[in-house]
């Protein structure tokens, strides 16, 4: 199996930052904050990076939708080791509803125009927690998923995969084209180095693409009502002994009581 | 009756530190490639550097395996051409690096860059064999390096120094002894400022292992010089060049070590202000005190000051303006002494907490101490200032 590999890459709010929500309740603050790629991105594109080394693969397409800054995001990638970048325009309100089902739709789209054989996504991103895109992406092309990947291993035309599950570690064995998702222990990302930087810099471009009406963004909005912060945490209450008759004893008639242990 | 609108109050609190953050993240005004390179920087200062830097500190450990997983990276000769295994980079995106690996650990970052610097002395001065046998390794760091200047008699005065190199066929016989040299018995390469025609008796030797208030990461000791005989064939430059080519290494060495106090002073504004949202006293946290309020806005802004001043001083370097070694001289004496101040302010906003040895600012404090006295105390960047100012031309 050789050919070309597109690797999803989101930008996200850096995983160090502290999240504060905006005063109107409307979202997190993102004016001014640290942005990095998503965490299980870098591991995706280390993954498709490695498959290239091998000679499994010939050539690795990052591709990342949003505004103008997700060009930073793919300009990591290019320093990682892909080869091209594409920078699905999408800004402003369109933006603020791009979700899993959106994101799919332009990379099963990118896929057919690409002609990927493979497609490599980290399996959640760490701001909305989704763990959807690649199964959607999946579905929308009725291609085999491979979702959770911890080991990744090309057998000719077929992959075999190793998938945390909850139950343990799941063997299976899919076909090609597949779309893949990335799970923390599959590899560990290089850093880029400087000659890398500098070389990818240079000689790679990231073509820009506006997604057209076949990938309308308007379908399935799911309305947002409120961010709120999680509430403080609160003290707990002993519930044992002295405690529990005092409580019995007020109300002059026993009540149903949970007993619980060390409330933290 | 003062009426305080609390939630206002917080808003702008909340933008204010967007915008420290921002200020923090020091990448504004980078091309592209230079926010890549720092972004290197970051993640492996933060993940190989931070974690350790304790350790490094109180065992006193050389970490010759994390610097040469920073030389993989390129960071082994940054300004050193790519011909002989270098980087081939600016002297700003080298400020940039090192202002970034700082955060890590400031005395390991420290012997990088004085490495750096010999690697590119010899790139620059030595002739096409001896960039060939040297270089590659030292950008590897497969090899380390020391610089060889100080003398127990000539610190400051540098021009006084007595180690002599007396000819002898192909050799070079040298004799004298360096003090206060990083890395000294525990690197590969020397390079060594001596003064040509001497006399004397056997090799190198070096003195005991000097116990320090700060910069614990990496050995320093003295080197002697018993009738060591050099090859003639390892000679950077001609003879009597050696004082110029020792100046201008200092230029860029007083930039790198600006550099680093920078780091330092980065990280324990972060480390000031993290503290400033958590600790309270009397009822609410620290960062609700006008006083610390104000006291860290001062930091910040020296902070980004001597930022400023050190990133205009490698421009001036890079292109070899008039006033380099001017210019050189004022960053690096503001950025050393305003960034030590800085991290002794965000010590004192620890309070007793800042300092234990398990809080990370006492360390930059203490490694950083030393940035006002090395490469040129803050005293002859004066001179060399006034003496740029009341020249003539």
């Amino acid at each position: 199996m050789s050919g070309r590999v597109l690797v999803g890459v989101k930008r996200v709010i850096d995983y160090a930052v502290k999240i504060r929500v905006k005063p109107d309740n409307t979202g997190v603050v993102t004016d001014g904050v640290k942005h990095s790629m998503n965490p299980f991105c870098e591991i995706a594109v280390e993954e498709a990076v490695k498959l290239k080394e091998k000679k499994l693969i010939k050539e690795v397409v990052a591709v990342s939708c949003g505004p103008q800054q997700s060009q930073e995001t793919i300009r990591t990638a290019l320093a990682m080791g892909a080869d091209r970048g594409i920078h699905v325009d999408v800004s402003g309100k369109d933006y603020e509803n791009l979700g899993p089902l959106q994101v799919s739709k332009i990379l099963a789209a990118l896929a057919k125009q690409e002609d990927a054989q493979l497609i490599l996504l980290g399996k959640q991103a760490i701001d909305d927690d989704c763990n959807q895109t690649g199964q959607m992406t999946a579905a929308l092309l009725d291609w085999p998923q491979g979702t959770f990947a911890s080991e990744v291993s090309l057998e000719g035309d077929k992959i075999n995969l190793v998938r945390e599950i909850d139950g343990g570690l799941e063997h299976i064995k899919i076909n090609t084209p597949a779309v893949i998702t990335a799970d923390l222990r599959l590899n560990t990302p290089r850093y880029a180095t400087l000659p890398n930087i500098m070389d990818s810099l240079m000689n790679n471009e990231t073509e820009l693409h506006k997604p057209n009406h076949r990938t309308s963004l308007c379908v399935g909005l799911i309305p947002l009502f409120e961010t709120v912060a999680p509430e403080d945490m609160q003290g707990g209450t002993d519930r044992s002994g002295a405690m529990l008759r005092h409580t019995v004893l007020q109300s002059g008639k026993p009540k149903r009581i949970i007993l619980s242990c060390l409330c933290i | 009756i003062i009426l305080y609108d609390i939630r206002c109050f917080s808003v702008r609190a909340v933008s204010v530190f967007n915008v420290l953050r921002s200020l923090s993240a020091a990448s504004h005004g980078l091309t592209d490639e230079q926010k890549e390179f720092q972004k290197v920087a970051f993640d492996f200062a933060a993940n190989e550097m931070a974690p350790h830097m304790a350790e490094w500190d109180q065992k006193e450990i050389f970490p010759v395996e994390t610097m040469r997983k920073a030389a993989q990276l390129g960071f082994g000769g940054i300004y050193v051409q790519p011909d002989v295994g270098g980087s081939g980079l600016s002297r700003l995106d080298t400020s940039i690096i090192f202002e970034a690996l700082s955060t890590g650990c400031v005395s390991t970052t420290a012997y990088i860059s004085i490495h750096n610097m010999c690697a590119w002395m010899i790139d620059s001065y030595g002739n096409k064999e001896q960039r060939e046998k040297f270089c590659p390794d030292l950008c590897s760091m497969e090899k380390f390096a020391s610089y060889c200047l100080t003398e127990p008699g000539s610190g400051s005065d540098a021009a006084s120094l007595l180690t002599s190199a007396q000819r002898k066929g192909d050799h070079y016989i040298l004799n004298g002894s360096k003090a206060f040299i990083s890395g000294g018995g525990d690197t590969d390469v020397y390079v060594v400022m001596c003064r040509t025609g001497g006399k004397g008796p056997k090799g190198i030797s070096f003195g005991k292992k000097e116990k320090k208030v700060g910069w614990n990461s990496q050995p320093t000791r003295a080197v002697i010089f018993e009738d060591c005989a050099v090859p003639v064939a390892n000679r950077l430059g001609e003879e009597g060049q050696g004082f110029n080519i020792a100046m201008k290494g200092l230029n860029g060495g007083r930039i790198n070590i600006a550099s680093c106090s920078l780091g330092a002073a980065h990280a324990s504004v972060q480390l000031a202000r993290d503290h400033l949202l958590v600790r309270k006293q009397f009822g609410e946290t620290l960062s609700n005190n006008q006083f610390l309020q104000f006291k860290l806005a001062e930091m910040a802004t020296k902070l980004v000051a001597s930022r400023l001043l050190i990133r205009e001083a490698a421009q001036a370097l890079q292109e070899d303006r008039p006033d380099a070694v001017a210019i050189c001289s004022m960053a690096k004496l503001f950025a050393t002494d305003e960034c030590f101040n800085i991290c002794n302010q965000a010590l004192q906003m620890h309070g007793g907490y800042g300092y234990l040895k398990d809080y990370a600012v006492q360390q930059f404090v203490r490694d950083i101490r030393v940035h006002q006295i090395l490469e040129g105390t803050n005293e002859v960047m004066r001179m060399i200032i006034s003496r740029n100012l009341l020249s003539e031309s």
